[in-house]
């Protein structure tokens, strides 16, 4: 096991163009990293930087405070989960988990050990003598993690691991990885697109867009606290609404006003008033996330700003349903208790839990407040 | 009757279980299952074209007709090889032979005359499998590493071999004639069966390379970057990963370096003289040497004896050729 920390790495192709541009990340022994971030930004190729399997143009990668820059991937004491699974289509699970090994030259009887003690670990103890061919997805899931978990690494490496597998699975195994994790404490590199395997997964998350780390934080810090509005809207789901709104100040508060059919309210908001002063007759972007738009019961809060919408949508999701109004002639998606929704049509009173919300920069989409 | 129309009901899915198992092995449909169920004249064997209409019986009428076309010739060599002199002369090209004869083969193998030798074509024959076998192994394996290479290991520069390999593929045999030649005049092995190796290995090599590229790049690339994170070099990547699942590609390879080998004339007549010509030339100076009659059954004797191994590769690896070419088609 072993830190890893990714200091200002540049990847830069032959025709000019940066795909990835100054990317500092660091994460302690032991600890669960996940790139996440949509496709093209960049994450699959400091994953094969990371494996030694793409150049890094300039910058260093230390793995356990050694410099790995210019070690082979044999070479880095990694192991790498693929998302094609990548066994190798001629040999049988058994030779696909001792192939590593044998390359290194481990000796048989250990070789012999590890591949039993690896089986029965991911319960593949029965599919020994298959070949990948004749397996299901899952199966064959698990035996690219056995191949892994053979070779003790310092570092696990998964890019994708998940993504070919039907959502039930998917599930199963997301979990199944976070019990590996738990249970031995190795440090993981996790590149995914799905945030919510981002969320719960990584004990650390590197939110990334356009080749630049966007956010390096805890789950929780990113979803609480989003650096910019390309981060709100990319975790969570049902995403963080966006409401265009002006800043007014009345009397000693500060908040936005939103308006619907019905009229218009002004939300006072609880943040640092120095800072909120700056924006007053300001146009913002109001980001406030759907379950913080309510119905009473589920706020059991007193004293939240209430207003009464009229409600375009509904979608029950079982244990809640999303309800949609019109504010500010924008959509906005509020999380409301089955039995407290009403129907399309009607109108209904939303609570606005404003504590949470925050404000981002209209035109540089970065975070104000 | 009815369970047999049962039979062409059920029979779809067990013709679509056969696609299951490895992944490489394209699915086999089973006839019944291309046939409407409840037809049940089509179960019994002995009513031909159930469903005969216009339509099909002019697309079997063409089918029927391209293979009377194709058959034609190989029957007449076969009966003609068959038949005495006399026979030929006196009967018809598509007749049978009044009286079957072997000594036209027994001629043609072991006495006819290629020019002012007369040995037949014995000498010759062993002289295109020692020149083809060593031509088609080494061009093969020199295509996988080749292919290999330029598919898998990006390098400065890989993409503008392949393109310069690619080329190769399309120069024509004329052109590469005479620097051939002084080639093979400066390293000593003119006129000899390693020269003709030579120049078959140089030439085939585009194409073998082609194709292993072409089956490569079909595998993904994943798999390479596993295997040198285990810890596998280059050689080890190959050998132990790679060249495990090439079967079919080494099949199409094969077939198609024999065939062209086996077959070539230009290169054989050109490199190889006297007692290194390939039987192809054999062949040829076979049916043109005359001295008084003209033996149509030796000649047609010699031709077949002259086709037999390419015929033979086929039936043996036949089945391979097609799935193999098709491999990069779909992936797999």
């Amino acid at each position: 096991m072993a830190a890893l920390s990714i200091n200002n790495v540049y990847k830069t192709y032959a025709n000019g163009t940066d795909v990835l541009k100054g990317i500092d990340i660091a994460i302690e022994d032991g600890q669960f990293l996940i790139l996440v971030g949509p496709s093209g930004c960049g994450k699959s190729t400091l994953l094969n930087m990371i494996a030694g399997l793409d150049d890094i143009s300039s910058g260093d990668i230390d793995i356990g405070g050694k410099r790995v820059n210019d070690l082979s991937p044999k070479d880095r004491d990694i192991a790498m989960v693929f998302q094609s699974y990548a066994l190798y289509p001629s040999m049988t699970v058994r030779q696909n988990i001792s192939f590593g090994l044998e390359i290194r030259k481990v000796a048989q009887a250990e070789i012999d050990a590890t591949v039993n003690r690896v089986a029965e670990m991911l319960q593949i103890t029965h599919l020994l003598d298959r070949k990948p061919g004749q397996m299901s997805g899952g199966q064959r899931q698990r035996v690219a993690m056995g191949r892994a978990l053979a070779r003790n690494p310092s570092i696990f490496l998964f890019d994708e691991p998940l993504s070919n597998l039907d959502a039930k699975l998917r599930v199963e195994m997301r979990t199944e990885i976070k019990l590996m994790h738990q249970r031995l404490k190795s440090t993981i590199v996790y590149v995914t697109h799905d945030q919510i395997e981002a969320m719960t997964l990584g004990d650390k998350i590197a939110v990334m867009k356009d080749g630049i780390v966007q956010q390096f934080g805890s789950p929780q810090d990113i979803y609480d606290n989003p650096a910019n509005l390309f981060v709100a809207s990319f975790i969570g789901s049902p995403s963080m609404n966006f409401i265009p709104a002006t800043v007014i100040q009345t009397g000693s508060d500060i908040g936005v006003k939103i308006c619907d059919d019905n009229g218009c309210v002004v939300l006072p908001l609880p943040h640092d008033k120095t800072k909120l002063a700056q924006f007053v007759g300001q146009e913002v972007i109001f980001g406030i996330r759907p379950e913080q738009i309510t119905d009473a019961r589920t706020a059991h809060r007193e004293g939240l700003p209430v207003m009464s919408c009229h409600i375009d949508v509904i979608e029950p999701t079982g244990p809640d349903t999303l309800v949609f109004v019109s504010l500010n002639n924008t959509k906005v998606c509020c999380r409301t208790h089955p039995t407290e929704a009403k129907r399309p049509g009607q109108s209904m009173e939303l609570v606005f839990d404003v504590s949470k919300a925050v404000l981002f920069d209209p035109k540089t989409e970065a975070r104000i407040v | 009757m009815f369970n047999s129309a049962k039979n062409t009901a059920v029979q779809p899915d067990s013709g679509v279980a056969r696609c299951s198992g490895s992944r490489r092995t394209p699915c086999t449909v089973s006839t019944p299952a291309l046939r409407a169920p409840g037809s049940r004249t089509a179960q019994a064997g002995f009513v031909l074209l159930p469903n005969l209409t216009v339509g099909r019986a002019l697309v079997y009428a063409a089918l029927l007709l391209m293979a009377i076309y194709y058959l034609l010739p190989l029957y007449v060599m076969l009966t003609t090889s068959f038949k005495s002199l006399d026979d030929i002369r006196a009967g018809n090209m598509l007749s049978l032979p009044q009286a079957w004869q072997g000594g036209a083969w027994v001629k043609a193998w072991a006495g006819a005359c290629t020019g002012v030798e007369c040995n037949g074509m014995q000498g010759f024959f062993w002289n295109s499998i020692k020149m083809t076998l060593p031509a088609v192994a080494i061009s093969t394996i020199l295509g996988a590493v080749n292919g290999y290479v330029v598919s898998m290991w990006r390098f400065r520069g890989s993409d503008a071999l392949f393109t310069m390999l690619l080329v190769g593929c399309f120069i024509p045999f004329q052109v590469v004639l005479l620097p051939m030649a002084q080639v093979l005049g400066m390293l000593g092995i003119a006129n000899t069966t390693a020269g003709l190796v030579l120049v078959h290995v140089v030439y085939g090599t585009a194409f073998t390379t082609l194709f292993f590229r072409n089956f490569y790049i079909t595998v993904p690339d994943e798999l390479v970057k596993a295997a040198r994170i285990d810890g596998a070099g280059f050689w080890t990547i190959f050998l132990r990963i790679l060249l495990p699942i090439s079967g079919p590609i080494f099949v199409v390879c094969i077939i198609w370096q024999f065939t062209q080998i086996w077959n070539d004339f230009l290169f054989g007549v050109v490199f190889a003289s006297g007692e290194a010509q390939p039987i192809t030339v054999a062949l040829n100076n076979l049916v043109n040497t005359s001295t008084g009659v003209k033996e149509y059954n030796v000649d047609m004797a010699a031709a077949i004896i002259a086709a037999l191994p390419t015929l033979f590769v086929y039936m043996v690896a036949g089945r391979y050729f097609v799935r193999g070419l098709t491999a990069g088609a779909v992936k797999g």
